[in-house]
């Protein structure tokens, strides 16, 4: 995974509350066996009609935001499904964050594992960021992930919470399973004494 | 004295194999489920790293999102050719590395959560996970379970471990007795409606209270499948004589004096008196009634006696949010929810696919045929559900009524596979979501339990079903 610098780019608002992984990524793009070239497909029913014609009112079609890094969306961002076709879709598309009030579980942490970062922030932060959101291309967020600060085009600083180790393992891009065969040891003795206490598992 | 714990603690600290000084831990898995879309890349990752599944034992694999439900299915060719490739690397996958696995050919094939338990994998105090946030399901055998993500579901192929930190603890407690004609899927939905669907997120669940108690395990299944669209990390339920009872004899469950074993250690999964819980939410099981969805979130609920809200009466984002739904469903506030004219009837999925589902959907069409133009269709839970029901002639009800008698698969609940809705039509699903584009492109879901389905079925309208009981 790469790691996870600075971020200085485009933010689009996505205001609607409780955008879903089936909005993310619809289920017919469910069916492939890889993890790449889904970012086409991001938000393919909101973004496309019928015939595969953009929709221009869409905010992704916009020319302002169709290089956005960042998504600021509504309420509970990522609610349904497990699928980490969500996080792979939106990361092939090139946004590396996205901040809302909260987002599902599943989702929240499927995106650490696909070098995406979520902010949850407040109510009132994420109105602001929205409304510089809204300002288009030529406002530029930052995001600084070192030092846990969202700035917006104008210069307002916004501190946010991140767990400590999901943190660390984006900013340098490791690999969990490499992470966790390091403690083997561990598994090994938990599941011998497994084996004695709980047999029948 | 050690101090008192939830049965969500107790389960936690009885599964971790590894601390971090921060409280990251390594969460040892006992079950690991695994069906054909979330799991390809993950397995295709080990192979890749040259790595192998660590616990083939312990983990299970059964096709279900893709495989067609019609009868011509057991010529064993999949028509859609993508679906064909995931079921056909599951069938690869399975065998080269070694896993316990249902193909479709085999009469055991079902949807992964209704499998597990079916044939004993699913046991009281155990971790599961899949890769399919419906793993909530498991819980009602007082197990953690909870849906992960696909490198999530590689990480447990090659540790058989989850680097988890731990949630917090949640009760919903239902008071009292259900009034006839409410169900599980009406006390899951309305806990919904009543909490929000980020209500729970951060939180691990415990149904309790009587209404609980009293349900059975098909009961307690369709309440802890719905805890994932209701945010919560995981729905539990404590395992009593009614639990014991229904995995007591299953191919997978402990046989004979490790039975026994087990079962004392069953009995202490329980949360202790004076436990601290960081929510509680209690609704009184009497003050339920038959609900149904009419909006594009599982949180837009009502009694099916009640009308369409205004958007208006919402707040903040929900305003937008409710408005768009109206639309997108084709409703206009003020509208009664008995007035919604239904074309589609769907009973199946991870939440309504077992025995009992069908044998409360069939108790209301018995005798009885489903209103001129209305496609019905049943797709048991899995292959041994639809053996079951034929025994027990409810096949026979449902086909005699007008609704199609298919094989065992997720089918319309997501419609990946042929089963889907038309552009604009309108279904009353025994499903668990309702977002847009769910069950086909434009297709407008309107959630209900098996008994409200079957009355929605027969007067081709949403229906109040105490009025045919």
């Amino acid at each position: 995974m790469d790691k996870f610098g600075k971020l200085h780019g485009i933010a689009a608002p996505m205001p609607l509350v409780n955008i879903d992984t089936d909005m993310i990524i619809p289920k017919v793009f469910l069916k492939t066996i890889k993890r790449s070239g889904l970012g086409v497909n991001l938000f393919d029913e909101m973004r496309y009609d019928r015939q595969g014609n953009e929709i221009p009112d869409f905010v992704l079609n916009k020319p302002q935001y169709r290089d956005a890094q960042i998504l600021v969306a509504g309420d509970n961002f990522g609610c349904g499904s497990s699928r980490e076709h969500a996080p792979w879709a939106i990361a092939d598309f090139g946004i590396k964050c996205v901040i809302s009030t909260s987002f599902a579980d599943i989702f929240y942490n499927n995106c650490f594992k696909n070098g995406i970062l979520p902010i949850v922030m407040p109510q009132d932060v994420v109105d602001v960021l929205m409304a510089d959101a809204e300002k288009g291309s030529n406002a530029r967020m930052t995001v600084d992930l070192e030092n846990q600060v969202v700035t917006t085009s104008e210069g307002q600083e916004f501190p946010f919470e991140v767990d400590a180790f999901k943190k660390h393992c984006l900013l340098e891009g490791l690999d969990d399973i490499g992470l966790t065969m390091a403690n083997v040891e561990d598994i090994d003795a938990y599941e011998a004494k497994m084996s004695q206490e709980r047999p029948w598992i | 004295m050690t101090a008192p714990k939830t049965l969500y603690d107790k389960i936690w600290d009885a599964h971790v194999a590894h601390e971090q000084e921060d409280g990251t831990c390594l969460l040892y898995i006992d079950r690991h489920l695994v069906h054909e879309v979330t799991s390809p890349q993950a397995f295709e990752g080990l192979r890749m790293a040259g790595r192998k599944v660590r616990a083939p034992e312990k983990t299970i694999a059964v096709p279900d999102h893709n495989v067609p439900t019609t009868l011509d299915r057991v010529s064993g060719v999949i028509a859609n050719e993508e679906s064909r490739i995931q079921v056909e690397a599951l069938d690869k996958n399975a065998k080269e590395f070694g896993v316990n696995y249902y193909p479709v050919s085999d009469v055991r094939q079902g949807i992964v959560h209704i499998v597990g338990p079916e044939q004993g994998w699913t046991l009281p105090g155990m971790t599961v996970v899949c890769g399919d946030s419906h793993t909530a399901t498991h819980g009602a055998f007082g197990a953690l379970a909870h849906g992960i993500g696909t490198s999530e579901v590689e990480h447990v192929l090659a540790t058989q471990t989850l680097i988890q930190k731990k949630s917090k603890n949640m009760k919903v407690e239902i008071t009292g007795k259900l009034r006839p004609g409410v169900t599980a899927k009406d006390i899951t939905l309305a806990v919904i409606g009543e909490t929000g669907t980020a209500g729970g997120t951060g939180y691990v669940i415990e149904y309790c209270g009587e209404a609980i108690r009293d349900l059975s395990m098909e009961g307690r299944m369709t309440v802890c499948n719905m805890a994932i669209e209701g945010g919560a990390r995981a729905g539990l339920i404590a395992p009593d004589e009614t639990t014991f009872e229904y995995v007591k004899g299953r191919p997978h469950a402990p046989k004979g004096a490790q039975f026994e074993a087990a079962l004392a250690w069953w009995k202490t999964l329980y949360t202790d008196e004076g436990a601290h819980f960081d929510k509680v939410v209690t609704l009184k099981g009497e003050e339920i009634e038959p609900v149904v969805t009419w909006g594009t979130s599982p949180e837009d609920v009502l009694p099916i006696s009640a009308v369409v809200p205004d958007p208006e009466s919402f707040k903040g984002g929900k305003v937008e949010a409710a408005k768009r739904a109206i639309e997108y469903m084709g409703l206009k506030a003020g509208q009664k929810l008995t007035d919604i004219e239904i074309d589609t009837v769907f009973i199946g999925s991870c939440t309504n696919g077992r025995i009992e589902d069908l044998r409360a959907a069939a108790e209301i069409l018995k005798g009885k045929k489903i209103k001129d133009g209305v496609r019905a269709m049943v797709v048991p839970g899995s292959g041994l559900v639809r053996a079951q029901a034929e025994e027990e002639g409810l096949a026979d009800i449902f086909q005699e009524a007008g609704f199609e008698w298919r094989l065992a698969g997720c089918s319309m609940c997501l419609a990946m596979n042929p089963d889907q809705l038309a552009e604009g039509e309108r279904c009353a699903s025994t499903s668990n979501r309702n977002f847009e584009g769910r069950q086909g492109y434009k297709g407008r879901t309107h959630l209900v339990s098996p008994a409200m389905a079957a009355a929605a079925a027969l007067t081709g309208k949403l229906t109040d079903v105490r009025e045919l009981i």
